[in-house]
């Protein structure tokens, strides 16, 4: 049954859209906004997340974590903690049941529990299993732990400094043979034309330094599952996280066990953004579960998810542009500088999206581009919405002020002058082969009437205090606040990029049940929020011409549906799905012209349709009844789906057709500042986005406004410290890291184009990262429009402001 | 840990008097964080929401006994007029869900400098009701606060009420956070004219060990304001007058650099805050005759 070839995967990939997907008559098709299933049940507290679990006979496990940043382990005695009544198991490293101890996306450079050392304030040391949560907490307590403190690499300094201290000693991954030093994870260099030569051409040359702060997923749902061990020695895993089977490929050699004994099936997902890329509790479950033989749960408090999953990688970098008199960009140099912390997790990735989206939606012929990760004793920091090219754009898009300012330019005609086109080449001399609308996006966000001035004024000369900087925290009433407004553009891509095998499969079965046509649906796509399971629904009911559609639970019964990131799903497992339903609605035909085709001579000359429960023709003639055509037939096929191939980046210049797609947003920021106590507040934070085609215009809208958001938190308040001196993070909780509450939320219209991009499903184009881009750094060009300071650094504090 | 459940009043002070390290729970939106995050364990829990006398306020001649568990969100809908401070000082706490649970009584007994109803209750003046099996006494607010997280309660007593100044002048209450909702106050300020008596009162929150008062301010601006006769002529406030009494404000601070925000941040936000809460409660002294000040002092959301 399971048919992995796709023999219609190639003429499917690049065809338009037609007739038949386009001009669909069954309700609940793709381009309607239908409501998403999880939306009430979410809003009522209903939903069942992974952390609501349950099994009567089930276990509490608990992970023991490092206190310090870097440390060699002395020695850990769990004598005591194994002694407490109601505790069923305490693991540590020496418990590991196989050579394989560690684990990782990319490098697999993560122990699952420390070993002799530990690298990060955080990292999982031993484990506890008890029948009660609390007992595991106060059993762990008793564990004794000696560390012996080693000194601590912080940032890019002291991890290259010739005496550094190696925070991976002996690495041998595939990046080590390349990198100027062991402390740094991977390496990418960009060169195209000739930068300096360039630069000799230049009228003005603006240089800058930046600073982007650590930020946090802050998904709404901790870490959690539940193992349950298998009568087979094998075990069930339900969990939360954003790729099944790559979870599958990393757990499965440390439980020492094949791949079809673990069976991992999704549970509710609170939210990801990139932070469930990693493991976090899979394995220790698995591993509590198989030693102890019963169910084990595990489910992390918010303090311990700050430690529990990577974040986004703080950032330096430095930036050259030039331009000539008449407004165009002459060359870029920059240098990024990623600190990946402890361990390597998507770091190599980031790099190279760092680099390759470095400069921006612009056309500039010679660059000279360098982005790295470091590898620290700060917190690992990975896969996060925008990955990689919203700490490039934060930066770019500031520079692309300043040259302006400097040229006396509008912010906005100059980078109207220099927005890239389809056909533009990238950096890594890969040509840009589809719509890309940077100019246009610019206009429309720029056209928009502005909101009223002193917007916080209500009848009679009062102050409504929520519509100013501070809200009814009551600090103003319009003293000290001025208005500013600025402007950025970003460029994301979409999907898995170079080389990497990216796909997506889907499994489709049609039958009838009661005497109608229905479908059911079955991918390994991990439902995050993005409203996946929605669009998949609309897919199957636009191919296949009924309105009953059955979303099977995600789990690894059925092929790899890749990760829920990289902006990748509605184009990678929606196409999956697209591209089955075609195949089935072949089967379902070749079925009909069996048992009809000697009826009608349309059977085999018209193309023929599948709407509304019916067999028609394209010119709607309705032939049979799907019904009728299948019986007691069912058609279940399992297809993979592919994007078109990329390429590596050469190693020395960047080069290669690194990127599948990309994605493309402009916003306008306006914020009222209290320049007086630095205090902000961001009245608007309009978007346009080219999205291709639309499939649910409703989660459209609302994958921009909740991106535009996030990247509104990093401008003006979302940020982990970590102590400089003791790499121990210093704020792992939500009473002192923010994120923005609805008061902070401004208004955010969108405007949505679609322009198709003819190699992708529908002519879609991935959308939840691009909104992340360019909203940090509009609402910081607002604010420094409103202050006249520099602020090179993000997020924003007030003492940034106020030079107190 | 016990969980101690008293069905009245004096069942609670006798388990206090039995258990003196019991912790007292009402709302529980301070207590339980503490406990979720292991910062403390308390042998007892004493959980005092099954005494509904601490649920209820009364306003009596010029003060209002507003009970140890009366919700935020009840301020803000029932004393406005009669605590102008404290209820803008209650739109700031924490969210919604939290205003409905938490009450004065809590930020009291946790006693940390961050606490938003301190300054409020500082700059109105009044008394704090603790009370235990030897007997009741009234702790005068200025005296109540001593050190961090330390207030002036003996180990057998509870919070069962304070007793607030109805006010008699204007009240206005302002804290910076870095967030425009549901934040801890990086640095806060109230202050209460106090017409009838010819005084002014202040209240500083995160920005010493204690909440505290700026009484240099608080008499140099009295002074000023007497000097120049303008409690009886509503007169326009010198901005010299503003200026000396924001720097005075800023300088009676003692505020450390932390995660939330820097200390000579903090001095500076205290300085702007004292100028324009002085310049808001001014305005409006000078636009109000004195029976109408209870209507007048609400925030405009």
């Amino acid at each position: 049954m399971a048919d992995t070839t796709s023999p219609r995967a190639s003429s499917s990939v690049t065809r338009t859209p037609t007739s038949l997907t386009q001009g669909s008559t069954t309700k609940g098709g793709i381009g309607e906004s239908t409501l998403r299933p999880d939306g009430i049940l979410k809003v009522t507290g209903e939903f069942a997340y992974s952390s609501d679990l349950w099994h009567e006979d089930m276990l509490w496990g608990y992970t023991l974590r490092s206190t310090v940043a870097h440390a060699e382990i002395r020695s850990i005695d769990t004598s005591e903690a194994l002694a407490t009544s109601g505790v069923y198991a305490v693991l540590t490293y020496d418990d590991l049941p196989t050579e394989v101890k560690n684990y990782g996306l990319e490098i697999q450079d993560t122990p699952v529990l420390a070993h002799g050392k530990v690298r990060h304030h955080g990292e999982p040391v031993a484990l506890v299993a008890a029948d009660h949560p609390e007992t595991a907490r106060r059993a762990a307590a008793k564990i004794r732990i000696e560390y012996a403190d080693l000194p601590v690499v912080t940032d890019e300094a002291s991890a290259t400094a010739p005496d550094a201290i190696l925070v991976h000693e002996g690495r041998d991954d595939h990046h080590s043979g390349h990198v100027p030093h062991p402390n740094i994870v991977h390496r990418q260099p960009i060169v195209r034309g000739d930068a300096d030569a360039a630069a000799a051409r230049a009228d003005v040359v603006v240089r800058g330094e930046y600073v982007f702060g650590m930020q946090d997923q802050a998904f709404l749902g901790p870490e959690s599952g539940l193992a349950v061990p298998g009568e087979d020695g094998g075990v069930d895993l339900y969990v939360a996280t954003q790729w099944l089977h790559s979870d599958l490929r990393q757990i499965a050699p440390v439980l020492g066990l094949p791949e079809k004994k673990v069976r991992m099936t999704l549970s509710g997902v609170g939210g990801a953004f990139g932070g469930r890329e990693d493991l976090s509790m899979q394995i220790h479950a698995c591993l509590l579960a198989l030693r102890t033989g019963k169910p084990v749960k595990i489910v992390y408090n918010r303090f311990e998810s700050f430690f529990g999953h990577v974040h986004r990688h703080p950032a330096k970098l430095w930036y050259e542009h030039g331009a000539t008199r008449d407004g165009k960009l002459t060359h870029v140099k920059c240098r990024i500088v990623l600190d990946g912390g402890a361990y390597a997790s998507a770091s190599p990735a980031v790099v190279g999206n760092a680099a390759s989206l470095s400069i921006g939606p612009y056309v500039v012929e010679d660059v000279a581009i360098e982005a790295l990760a470091l590898y620290t004793n700060n917190p690992p920091c990975g896969a996060m919405r925008g990955f990689g090219a919203v700490q490039a754009c934060f930066a770019y898009e500031a520079q692309m002020d300043k040259v302006a300012a400097e040229l006396g330019l509008d912010p906005v005609e100059f980078r109207q002058r220099n927005a890239m086109e389809q056909g533009t080449v990238m950096p890594t001399g890969q040509p840009v082969d589809s719509p890309a609308p940077v100019a246009e996006l610019l206009r429309r966000v720029k056209s928009r009437p502005l909101p009223p001035e002193r917007q916080w004024e209500v009848a009679g000369g009062a102050a409504d205090v929520r519509a100013l900087p501070g809200g009814l925290s009551n600090t103003t009433h319009g003293e000290g606040v001025v208005r500013g407004v600025g402007y950025a553009v970003g460029i994301k891509n979409v999907g898995f990029s170079e080389g990497f095998d990216d796909y997506s499969t889907a499994r489709v079965r049609m039958e009838v049940i009661n005497g109608e046509a229905v479908a059911t649906v079955h991918t390994a796509m991990a439902e995050v929020g993005q409203g996946g399971v929605t669009v998949h629904a609309q897919i199957a009911r636009t191919e296949l011409g009924v309105t009953q559609v059955t979303i099977h639970p995600a789990d690894t019964q059925v092929g790899s549906a890749g990760s829920t990131s990289a902006s990748r799903q509605t184009y990678m497992t929606g196409g999956a799905v697209r591209n089955t339903c075609e195949a089935v609605r072949e089967k379902v035909l070749e079925i009909g012209r069996r048992k009809f085709g000697t009826y009608h001579p349309a059977w085999a000359t018209a193309e023929l349709l599948l709407e509304g429960g019916k067999v028609v023709t394209d010119g709607g003639e309705a032939l049979a009844g799907i019904a009728e055509v299948l019986e007691d037939e069912a058609v279940d096929l399992e297809l993979e789906f592919r994007h078109r191939p990329t390429q590596a980046f050469d190693l020395r210049t960047g080069q290669g057709n690194g990127h599948v797609q990309y994605s493309f947003a402009a916003h306008r920021a306006v914020v009222e500042v209290d320049t007086e106590l630095g205090l902000v507040k961001v009245v608007e934070l309009a978007c346009a986005q080219d999205v291709g085609k639309a499939l649910n215009p409703l989660s459209v809208v609302g994958q921009i406004q909740g991106g535009t958001t996030q990247g509104l938190g990093v401008a003006v308040m979302e940020e982990i410290v970590v102590d400089p001196v003791t790499a121990k993070v210093r704020n792992p909780s939500f009473t002192d890291y923010l994120i923005p509450t609805i008061l902070d939320t401004p208004t955010i219209p969108v405007d949505v184009l679609e322009l198709a991009d003819e190699h992708a499903p529908y002519g879609l184009r991935g959308i939840g990262e691009a909104p992340t881009l360019s909203s940090t750094p509009a609402v910081l060009a607002a604010i420094r429009n409103a202050t006249g300071l520099e602020l090179n650094k993000t997020p924003i504090r007030p003492e940034h402001l106020t030079g107190s | 840990m016990e969980f101690l459940r008293p069905a009245s009043w004096e069942e609670a002070l006798a388990a206090k008097a039995e258990h003196p390290s019991a912790v007292p729970i009402a709302g529980g939106t301070d207590v339980m964080v503490e406990i979720n995050f292991d910062h403390r364990r308390p042998e007892h829990l004493l959980d005092l929401n099954r005494i509904a006398e601490l649920q209820e306020w009364e306003v009596a001649g010029d003060t209002v006994r507003l009970g140890a568990s009366v919700p935020y969100t009840k301020i803000m809908e029932h004393l406005r007029a009669e605590l102008p401070g404290l209820a803008l000082a209650s739109h700031t706490v924490a969210s919604p869900q939290i205003r409905n649970r938490g009450g004065v009584g809590g930020n009291l007994g946790t006693a940390s400098p961050a606490g938003d109803a301190h300054p409020a209750l500082l700059a109105g003046g009044g008394e704090v009701e603790a009370v235990s099996v030897r007997g009741t006494r009234l702790i005068p607010i200025d005296d109540f606060y001593k050190g961090v997280k330390r207030n002036a309660l003996e180990p057998d007593e509870l919070i069962r009420a304070v007793h607030l100044k109805k006010a008699t002048g204007p009240q206005q209450f302002s804290k910076v956070g870095t967030r425009n909702a549901m934040v801890i106050a990086v640095c806060a300020f109230g202050l209460a004219l106090h017409p009838d008596a010819r005084t002014v009162r202040t209240g500083i929150g995160s920005a010493a060990p204690t909440p505290i008062r700026a009484t240099t301010a608080e008499e140099f601006l009295a002074a000023a304001l007497d000097e120049a006769g303008l409690w009886e002529s509503r007169g326009v406030l010198p901005p010299a007058v503003a200026r000396q009494f924001a720097d005075l404000v800023s300088g009676a601070a003692n505020p450390i650099d932390d995660v939330r925000g820097t200390a000579s941040y903090r001095r500076h936000a205290l300085g702007v805050m004292a100028r324009r809460t002085l310049g808001w409660t001014w305005e409006q002294y000078r636009g109000t005759e004195q029976d109408e000040l209870d209507d007048r002092s609400k925030p405009c959301a």
